[in-house]
């Protein structure tokens, strides 16, 4: 934290930095509007299970093939997908401080969340399009 | 990764004991100890004061135990009346200022000091405060205009007078700074809550003419962004200040001036 004492340069430059990144509010505002989107679609989401607990296979493939809840579905993926890699990048940049390390992980979290919801996607899409 | 443990050389041993003589009220004062000269691990030294030939305040005793029992002990400490913020330290388990922190105050047992958190120590309970006030200067926080110089002062109306309340009071103790986990953990890089206020307190005065550019300044996913609204600051902040809520106008401001 302290300006070392060998260190020839002024405080400031240290202060200054590399300046600002001019990034930050979509990260932020994203972050919150993939909150309150998730409030609502999780809320859905409950809803639909707990409505379901004791249904078999085939009543479940059933619901999720009426299209308003493969529509929500595939919704309720991409935010919570979206707002985990938003929270995890967050995580990473508090606390991971060796680069390649942070580098890593970023870019990692990212490929896992668009494999998880392709995924997540295509079995939402089979069941619905009767695949 | 961030470190959650001290380093060897920094981890804290059991230091010396000076005991009252016949004190009518005793109390004990647990205090960090550090010299840079003796190679020495950091020790906590405990000192009995006799409170009933001593000041209400912390610092009155840390005074006491300077002149009479411990001439060694070191500590920053001017206006004695909360206005300087130079005796900020953790005291009791709160970065606070010992000026204005009565001992009764304090929990009961001992009252344990120690420098104010994760920053590096000049000696005792002198913390180094370069590159906080390095922050400081960054943010050029002093009146910025495009238009001429007028022939006289620059007018307020009372009402946006009114918005500085709750700002200008700041005096830059870092109490709330250092109390801030996001501070410790990307405090080269975060401006940490006093900053951020003080940022605030110009973005907001209605004389200043260069609000974009200071946005712009703290568009930045560590400047401005590390806070996680943890409200450590102003639960901690000696002048009963809000930097949080300052930090959170910074980034509705942000949102207001773009397309959602």
């Amino acid at each position: 934290m302290s300006a070392n004492a060998k260190d020839l340069r002024h405080p400031l430059k240290r202060a200054r930095g590399l300046g600002s990144a001019q990034f930050g509010v979509s990260h932020w505002w994203t972050q919150r509007t993939t909150a309150t989107g998730l409030v609502v679609l999780g809320l859905w989401f409950v809803v639909l299970v707990l409505g379901h607990l004791h249904s078999d296979y085939a009543t479940m493939r059933a619901v999720v093939a009426r299209p308003w809840n493969a529509v929500l579905l595939i919704a309720f993926l991409i935010t919570m997908f979206w707002h985990a890699v938003l929270g995890l990048q967050v995580v990473i940049e508090d606390y991971v401080h060796t680069r390649w390390k942070e580098i890593f992980l970023m870019v990692a979290i990212k490929f896992i969340a668009v494999l998880s919801v392709l995924g997540g996607t295509l079995a939402v899409l089979r069941i619905a399009l009767g695949a | 990764m961030a470190e959650f443990t001290l380093p060897k050389n920094s981890k804290i041993q059991p230091g010396k004991h000076y005991p009252a003589k016949d004190a009518k009220k005793p109390r004990t004062f647990r205090i960090y100890r550090w010299s840079p000269d003796d190679g020495q691990n950091p020790r906590i030294d405990t000192y009995e004061v006799d409170l009933a030939a001593c000041g209400p305040m912390v610092l009155d005793a840390l005074l006491k135990i300077k002149n009479e029992i411990d001439p060694t002990l070191t500590l920053r400490r001017s206006c004695r009346e909360g206005i300087c913020g130079s005796c900020a330290m953790n005291i009791d388990g709160t970065n606070t200022l010992a000026c204005t922190r009565s001992i009764e105050e304090c929990a009961s047992g001992d009252v344990k000091i120690y420098p104010l958190p994760h920053m590096p120590v000049v000696k005792d309970l002198v913390p180094d405060l370069t590159h906080f006030y390095a922050q400081f200067a960054s943010i050029r926080p002093w009146l910025r205009t495009q238009s001429a110089a007028p022939d006289r002062e620059r007018l307020q109306s009372p009402e946006d007078r009114k918005k500085l309340d709750g700002l200008y009071e700041c005096i830059l103790c870092a109490c709330c700074s250092t109390s801030c986990p996001s501070y410790w953990w990307n405090g080269d890089r975060y401006l940490g809550p006093a900053i951020l206020l003080q940022a605030y307190r110009w973005i907001v005065d209605s004389r200043d003419e260069d609000t974009g550019a200071r946005l712009d300044d703290l568009e930045d996913p560590f400047k401005l962004y590390r806070c996680h609204t943890i409200m450590n600051c102003a639960r901690t902040c000696p002048k009963g200040l809000n930097p949080a809520k300052a930090i959170a106008e910074i980034k509705k401001l942000l949102v207001e001036r773009r397309s959602t």
